[in-house]
């Protein structure tokens, strides 16, 4: 149930994020403030809701294990000299298959 | 210089929006198995892809199901990942704003990442451009993009059901979002907003209903403005002739 919810509301409310200029606000500028804070929501989520789990991570009861630390160092290691998303992350699950493999 | 038909900028973006699919490809196919392995049957995994069409918030959403966060917090953190989409919205709109609502309601479903970044550069190249050559190259673009992310969901879903145990699928959404962080950390002010964000997360981790994730991205937020804000002031003294 809960399941559904989360579809139904988030597929709303991104159409709604989606629309609301477009459809709704027409051409009125937004105020710059509002803009500068918008512009960094998704690097400002994201990485909040990483860090947790790559410290933490659920499988190992929470506690930190080197194969999955080397695996988000080579993702984000590879991300930021490549400036793209899929090498970074076929290189995070080769290491991390690696590391799984060496480190068992 | 040839003549353009609407027709014919309708391929032009089709051509434009091809590429992508190898990207989406592999990035669909990991939803639909990592919703498998979070329990969603191919129904449901199809269900999420199409009405929410935008992969980092799907994913969010789903990693924060399966953590057992509280509905209102997979809701509104998949939504602060996609505010961005707000943003596309509103640059769209002195393009594409005077057309019927109901195009209008079509082209803000199908504003995804690729969508926007390809029409936006278009846009500004070929002020000559009509309403319908605009809307025709917009929808162009979203043709060949927006069925294959579902078709992959699909696959990826029936492909999940017979991906064994101990494949360490727990850490696929993990490196996914590490690989869309990455190429996000143009600026200083992106990587104070993420660094601002890590810090505050891991603080907070203790916080119940996952509202330490809230508090990241606020402070995230927060931080990326200020470090803009004073950047462009340092770049304004350093050389005071050019205007903000």
């Amino acid at each position: 149930m809960a399941l559904w919810t989360v579809i139904v509301l988030l597929g709303l409310g991104s159409f709604a994020l989606r629309f609301i200029f477009l459809g709704l606000v027409g051409n009125h500028p937004l105020p710059p403030w509002l803009l500068r804070h918008l512009r960094y929501t998704a690097v400002a989520v994201l990485p909040g809701l990483v860090a947790p789990l790559v410290l933490w991570p659920a499988e190992t009861g929470g506690t930190p294990d080197i194969s999955r630390l080397l695996a988000a160092f080579v993702t984000l290691a590879v991300g930021l000299a490549s400036r793209s998303v899929l090498p970074a992350i076929l290189c995070g699950g080769a290491t991390l298959y690696a590391g799984l493999y060496i480190f068992g | 210089m040839p003549t353009e038909t609407t027709k014919s900028i309708f391929w032009q973006g089709a051509r434009d929006g091809a590429p992508f699919i190898l990207v989406l490809i592999p990035f669909s196919t990991l939803f639909g198995v990592v919703a498998t392995e979070a329990g969603l049957n191919i129904l449901e995994a199809l269900t999420f892809s199409v009405a929410v069409l935008a992969g980092a918030a799907q994913f969010t959403a789903l990693q924060l199901l399966s953590d057992g966060a509280p509905t209102t917090i997979a809701i509104i953190s998949a939504l602060a990942v996609n505010l961005r989409m707000a943003l596309y919205s509103a640059s769209l709109t002195p393009y594409l704003g005077a057309a019927p609502l109901w195009q209008r309601a079509l082209a803000a479903y199908f504003t995804v990442d690729q969508t926007y970044a390809s029409s936006i550069l278009k846009f500004a190249d070929n002020s000559h451009w009509t309403l319908r050559q605009r809307l025709s190259y917009f929808f162009g673009v979203a043709t060949p993009i927006c069925p294959m992310w579902f078709l992959f969901t699909v696959i990826g879903a029936l492909v999940g059901a017979s991906v064994p145990d101990g494949l360490a699928l727990d850490f696929a959404i993990p490196i996914t979002f590490l690989a869309l962080i990455a190429p996000m950390l143009r600026t200083s002010a992106h990587l104070a907003a993420a660094l601002v964000s890590v810090i505050v997360a891991l603080i907070s981790a203790g916080l119940p209903y996952n509202l330490g994730l809230l508090a990241a991205g606020v402070a995230g937020m927060m931080a990326g403005a200020q470090i803009e804000v004073l950047t462009k002031r340092r770049a304004a003294i350093s050389a005071p002739g050019k205007l903000l």
